[in-house]
């Protein structure tokens, strides 16, 4: 067969191949949401459990055929980019975001991250869910980031004020890594103390990111003999070895957190001295956990060969974006259209049991909408597992 | 254990310098284990490994696999960790430094290749242990408590002890042992040590192999103590070069010095300081860059050029 006859050939086969199977060319449309976090270094679990959280439950829409905004549905697609919680990546995560045409970023994990990537956010029309708590980024005229969580300013008083009524808590002591984000919280937290009336005996104690060892450290601290010791804005890597030191120094208070921890992590690191222990946590204690949570859990498990307890916290903001979309589609492409969403937007709440709702929250803490109402739930370590302490929601 | 609730936060004691002395002592154990395996390699090799905070992690983790989750005893898990660091590091050396320095006149080529190994053990730890901090099970319970004035988990005199006797015991080994001796040939002079009919590239291999030996099996004993976490490996390697600093690269003795002085630094430094916000990593630092442009050889070094 000679060369003209094999490219005839070979082109009437590809117009009959495209003839016969047009199906098979239509993909169906994929919408991109982005996240940027830190997904490496000992922060990693915090963004980690961010991205595999959105990817169990795009894994999980798409394997039930997709989402469907309008007329359209959608294939999810998760885009992620690790930046290592600096905030130059953060930039550049975002950038990458706004060059893919994607509208929808989950993250940064952290504060500078957060500030950072704001200007690139605002230019390129995109919003963003930080875990960051700086009520700048929430407060007009800034409008294009909503908080993923419960913010350490709202969590604390409703803590605090829970420990010195039912517990009799009278002193607090503050713990603090010496990074931006815990010690603004540390800040936060010692504000929310006072307020209500507690003494604080001490704030200044703070620690390197990378200390292992924390008895030279709380040593001094347990000299002023708090009744309670709050670990401000500690990482899930670093709050077994601050429980057990407090422990084994023989401090028999309470010690509490206003970010979400690993029980599996506290129970290797702490064991039985962690009981006891309070921090934040989200939607899977057995309490409040729907069907669909549970279902969230195995998949999550599946996927990943282990279950990260902060994705209960972060299992939400996939679905907030894509439910908020599919109350009005004009939003797929126009950040615009889905402010105007935010202030009336409310749906079902698929991962906690009863009739709880997901709408928009903030007016108190930012006088805007700009927070996901997710359920402040104060869990307690007891045996390895969490119980819930008592629940509330915050504005 | 009383659950705890208010009230109940009556610290009793009013600890002094005693405290101090013993946290100095503990950690300053841990932290010369750590630099002795740098130190090893840099005075064999002139080789900075950058990796040997992954190894101590990775010897963290491998204890954590064996003890923490198949359950074996700990003994065993500690010697697989020696054995898996012992093998990684001889092959590193055998097939990765070795032709570097064989092949490049610039020091800066093993400088870089440690530094690229070092990203990809963190990436290695990452994939195959995940990102969450682990753990394991007390080897002892209990706290030692001297009248409040030294008040000291029994797991971590255990350690310090254990750590105390593995020092000893490499220095006998490095003493006496005709392995030991070659060793010390070879870091006093490479090129008469060869005179003298010592294989340089085997006991190169050897050392390298020893050096992380020793960081993983520091791992595999503080992760009864600490934990361990992918994140680790960086700090714990600038640590281990801040030691080795201020005792003298490539001498032992410098090294356990130099970790000793650390160790005390710290908990002198967090247990009078403290009031004043965390400034003692900040004096440390300030005092190093003093004493190195003092004395850039550090304590025991020989001056360099």
């Amino acid at each position: 067969m000679n060369r003209r006859t094999l490219f005839k050939a070979s082109a009437a086969l590809a117009i009959a191949l495209s003839l016969q199977v047009p199906n098979a060319w239509a993909a169906p449309p994929v919408l991109k949401i982005g996240f940027v976090g830190v997904t490496s270094g000992p922060a990693a679990a915090w963004g980690i459990s961010n991205q595999r959280s959105m990817e169990t439950r795009a894994a999980w829409i798409n394997e039930t055929g997709g989402y469907t905004i309008g007329d359209t549905t959608y294939e999810i697609e998760i885009v992620s980019f690790d930046d290592q919680k600096d905030p130059k990546r953060a930039i550049a995560g975002m950038e990458k975001m706004a060059q893919e045409g994607i509208h929808y970023v989950v993250g940064p994990n952290v504060d500078d991250g957060a500030a950072a990537v704001r200007p690139v956010a605002e230019k390129n029309g995109i919003m963003y869910f930080p875990y960051a708590f700086p009520k700048e980024l929430y407060t007009a005229p800034a409008s294009n980031a909503i908080l993923g969580m419960v913010a350490n300013y709202q969590s604390g008083p409703a803590i605090y004020k829970y420990l010195r009524d039912e517990k009799g808590v009278k002193t607090v002591a503050f713990v603090a890594a010496n990074e931006s984000d815990p010690l603004s919280q540390r800040e936060g937290g010692v504000a929310a103390a006072k307020a209500l009336g507690l003494e604080v005996v001490s704030d200044n104690a703070t620690y390197q990111v990378n200390t292992t060892d924390f008895m030279p450290l709380l040593t001094p601290v347990m000299r002023t003999r708090p009744d309670l010791l709050v670990l401000s804005g500690v990482s899930p890597a670093n709050a077994p070895q601050l429980v057990r030191s407090a422990r084994e120094l023989g401090f028999e208070g309470i010690i509490s957190t206003e970010t979400a921890q690993d029980a599996k992590v506290l129970r290797e690191g702490a064991g039985d001295l962690a009981n006891g222990f309070i921090s934040v946590g989200g939607a899977s204690t057995p309490e409040i956990a729907s069907d669909a949570m549970k279902e969230f859990v195995d998949r999550y498990i599946k996927m990943f060969g282990e279950y990260n307890d902060e994705s209960n916290t972060k299992v939400y903001a996939l679905e907030y974006i894509l439910e908020t979309l599919k109350a009005n589609p004009a939003a797929v492409d126009d950040v615009e259209e889905f402010k105007k969403t935010i202030d009336t937007f409310e749906a079902p709440n698929p991962y906690m049991k009863g009739d709880a709702k997901l709408r928009y929250v903030g007016m108190t803490s930012f006088g805007q909408k700009r927070q996901l109402a997710v359920p402040l739930v104060v869990n307690v370590y007891r045996d390895g597992e969490f119980e819930t302490l008592f629940i509330a929601e915050v504005d | 254990m009383t659950p705890p609730s208010a009230g109940y936060g009556r610290i009793k004691h009013e600890s002094g310098m005693e405290q101090i002395l013993a946290n100095g002592i503990y950690l300053g154990a841990q932290y010369a284990m750590i630099a002795l395996g740098l130190t090893l390699i840099f005075a064999l090799m002139n080789v900075l490994n950058f990796a040997h905070g992954q190894m101590y992690v990775l010897g963290g983790f491998v204890t954590y696999t064996f003890y923490g989750q198949l359950g074996w005893p700990f003994a065993f898990a500690l010697l697989m960790s020696c054995i898996t660091l012992a093998v990684l590091g001889a092959l590193i050396e055998k097939y990765l430094f070795a032709p570097v320095i064989k092949r490049s006149s610039r020091e800066e080529s093993t400088m870089l290749l440690a530094a690229g190994l070092a990203f990809l053990f963190d990436s290695l730890i990452l994939l195959l242990f995940g990102e969450k901090q682990r753990g394991v099970p007390k080897l002892v319970d209990g706290v030692f408590n001297w009248d409040f004035r030294v008040i000291m988990p029994y797991d971590r005199i255990l350690i310090c002890v254990l750590a105390i006797i593995s020092i000893v015991t490499f220095i006998l080994f490095m003493q006496y042992s005709k392995t030991g001796r070659a060793l010390r040939a070879l870091a006093q002079d490479r090129s008469a040590a060869q005179l003298m009919g010592v294989n340089v590239d085997r006991y190169s291999m050897v050392g390298f192999a020893l050096g992380a030996m020793l960081a993983g099996l520091v791992g595999g004993l503080l992760v009864t103590i600490t934990g361990v976490n992918l994140g680790m490996g960086g700090p714990t390697s600038i640590q281990a070069f801040i030691m080795v600093m201020i005792g003298g690269a490539g001498v032992i003795s410098g090294a356990i010095a130099g970790g000793i002085i650390l160790g005390f630094l710290e908990a002198i430094g967090l247990a009078v300081l403290s009031q004043y916000g965390d400034i003692t990593y900040l004096l440390i630092f300030v005092s190093l860059m003093i004493f190195l442009a003092v004395r850039p050889q550090g304590l025991m070094g020989k001056p360099w050029g």
